[in-house]
Formats: C-alpha cells, structure tokens, sequence
C-alpha cells in the first residue's frame, strides 16, 4: 500500500482485497469443521473478529517494547488471553454455540490468521490502522465462512439459520454436513472465485488490445 | 490391551484428526505440494505432539487443578507447546544435525498446529491417564501424517496431469481430499 494505512483502508483491505478464506487461504480448520450451520458459522466469526480486533491493537500499541526474539511466545500469551476471555463469556452467556462449536473456540489461539495478522500487521503499523485491520479481516472472515455454512446448510438440512427453504420433498445430503463436503464445497467455491478471475482479466485484457 | 490396539486404530483411521475431525487442516494443505517434505513434518508433528500429550497432563493435574486454575488451560497448554518447539528446534541443533536440518524449517509451524493443541485439549477432556493421553498423542500424530503423505502423492501426480486452469492448486487439493474423505468413511464401522 502506498499511502498511509489508515483505520478505513485497512479495513476494507481486509473486508474484501485480502479476504483470509478465499484469498489469503488462512484459518481452514475452523471454516471447514463448524460450517455446518449458518448460525454456527457467525457465532465463529464473530469470536474470531473480537480476538483479531484485541490481539492486533494490543499487539500494535506493544510493538516497540516486545523483543524481537521473544515476540511469538508474546504474542501467543496476548492472543491466549482474549480467547480465553471470548471463551468464558460464550460459556456464561451462549452456552448452546458454545457448545456447538466444541473445541474450536480455545483452538482460536492457532488460528493462522490471528498470527499472519500479528506477524505482518500488527507489528508494524500503528494501534488504530491494526484496529481496523483486525476488524476487516474478522468480518471477512465472518461473511465467508456463513456463506460457506449457507450453502452446507441449505444442501445438507434444507435450511438457512434454520428456516426451511427447499419444499418438504427436498431429501438432505447428508454427505454436506460431512467432512467430505466441506472439502468439496469450499474446492468447489474457490474453483469458480478463479474461473471468475480469470475471465475477467480475459475481458480487461481484450479490452485494452481493442483500445 | 485391547483399549490400546482400539486406539490405535481408531486414530489412524476411524478418527482421524484431518479426515474425519477437520484439525490440522492448514499443514495438511500447507505442506503436501512434497512427499519428502509432507515425511518431514509427520515426523515432526509425532515427536511433539507425543511429548505435548505427556506434559500437558502434568501440568493439567499438577499444577492447574491444585490451584483452580483450569480457566487457565488453554495459555497453559500453548505455552507448553510453544516452549516445547523450541527445545526440541534447540536440542535436534545440538544432538542430530542432519535431522534438524531434515526438520528445522517445519519445526515453528507446529506451534500453530491445531492438531497439537486438539489432542491435548481433548485428552483432558476424554479424561485419559497419563499412559492413555499419551498413546493417545502417539496414536493421532501417524494419523495426520498418513493423511498428510497421501494427499501429498496424489498432489505430486495432481502436477503431471492436464487439469482446467481454474481447477490449478488449492480447488484441486480441496477436492481430492474430499475424495480422500469420502474413503475414509469406509473406516466407520471398524471398532
């Protein structure tokens, strides 16, 4: 980026450029284990936006007095805290998501995306641009993975948050609500986000020969 | 007896942590374009994740459930793999060259392996022994590594062939472990 990272680039640069499921490839293991359901799938992210938004401001308002040697162990014990925070809150007051999304809540603390964005964000730039960083990539990372559990849901129960959309004819893939196809759905998605990149750059590209 | 032959088989394969449980997917994805490389950091993965089980079920119930600390667990446990990484990164230096060159580039990506910390975590929660917990550890660690070299053989032929452009890289290794999935469904009625 040649400007100044401000709180609002750095936000949408995470929201959408950057996206950390279809672009960057990060944090698989929670996008596919809990994208059963759509419910499931923002009670995640949203945990997920809160440690990312903390860790990155905390981080960034620190960089300048943790040592470059022992920065991961640092890092860790701040990412640690505030999930153990989000874990204690969703255990007093969502028990039900809580325990819906197991043990992928403390395992938060090795999601790769909290530490790509420590790492090569947060320790760089200032506390307000990390802030916002943190937030874009959170919410990123929220709406793809509740559109990922949309369409897990909709084949694999015939339902979106729990409404009923197909008709009551409708025979549920069970293979969706499987670890099999959570593979071969997100493979699926990100076939065609390429497709899509690639015929747009065609068409630029055709443009401007013609031009 | 019988519990551990069980065990065995059911990390291996029936419960596998990458197939059938959705853990470690990003080494899984990670590293598996080589299948001299995806060895490697089986190996690795094995070393730590049997020694982590050990020492995470002192710390559980020595230190943590003594002072009522277990709200504590999740920093506990990932400051011990953290530090065990690098002892172990330290130690390999120093014992066997060759092997720390071998593994040396994969050893700190295992902090931020979730198959390190699930397996510790979900230890304590089955409420294993600290020989169970151990073999239990001993036991998921092959199981990510038999998944990690498979899908890395197949990634390896996945190169050769003529697939769609738009199909090139992570859609294609997504839907081969997929397929890879699917067979190891076929495991489900083994214990």
């Amino acid at each position: 980026m040649a400007k100044k990272p401000t709180f609002f680039s750095a936000f949408l640069n995470g929201l959408w450029n950057e996206n950390p499921t279809f672009v960057l490839m990060l944090g698989m293991c929670p996008t596919l284990g809990i994208t059963t359901a759509a419910i499931n799938g923002v009670g995640m992210g949203l945990a997920t936006t809160f440690v990312l938004m903390f860790s990155n401001l905390f981080i960034s308002a620190l960089r300048n007095i943790i040592p470059d040697k022992v920065r991961i162990p640092a890092y860790i014990i701040v990412i640690a805290s505030f999930v153990t925070m989000i874990d204690l809150m969703m255990q007093a007051f969502l028990p039900d998501l809580r325990s819906a999304l197991g043990t992928y809540i403390p395992l938060i603390v090795v999601n790769c995306i909290i530490f790509a964005r420590a790492e090569s964000y947060a320790a760089k730039n200032p506390p307000l641009a990390s802030l916002g960083d943190g937030l874009g990539m959170g919410l990123g990372f929220t709406c793809a993975i509740t559109f990922l559990a949309c369409i897990r849901e909709l084949f694999g129960s015939g339902a979106i948050f729990g409404f009923q959309i197909m008709p009551a004819s409708y025979q549920p893939m069970a293979i969706m609500n499987q670890v099999a196809g959570g593979f071969i759905t997100l493979g699926l998605l990100l076939a065609a986000v390429n497709a899509l990149k690639t015929s747009m750059d065609h068409k630029r590209k055709a443009k401007e020969a013609h031009a | 007896m019988n519990v551990y032959l069980s065990m065995l088989i059911g990390y291996l394969l029936v419960n596998n942590y990458v197939m059938c449980q959705f853990f470690g997917i990003c080494p899984f994805l990670g590293v598996s374009k080589k299948f001299d490389t995806a060895l490697g950091m089986g190996m690795a993965v094995t070393f730590v994740i049997t020694l982590a089980s050990f020492i995470t079920w002192f710390v559980q119930y020595y230190l943590l459930v003594p002072f009522h600390l277990e709200y504590m667990q999740t920093i506990a446990f990932i400051l011990v793999i953290a530090v065990l990484v690098q002892v172990v990164e330290n130690a390999l230096k120093k014992l066997s060259f060759s092997l720390y060159q071998a593994l040396g580039v994969y050893l700190p990506l295992i902090t931020t392996n979730c198959v390190v910390l699930a397996v510790a975590l979900n230890n304590i929660t089955d409420g294993w022994n600290l020989l169970e917990s151990t073999f239990c550890g001993f036991c998921s660690a092959p199981g990510f590594t038999l998944s990690l070299l498979l899908l890395a053989a197949i990634r390896e032929r996945l190169e050769l062939s003529n697939m769609p452009k738009w199909m090139n890289g992570f859609p294609g290794a997504l839907i081969t472990a997929g397929l890879m999935a699917i067979s190891f469904m076929g495991f489900g009625g083994l214990i």
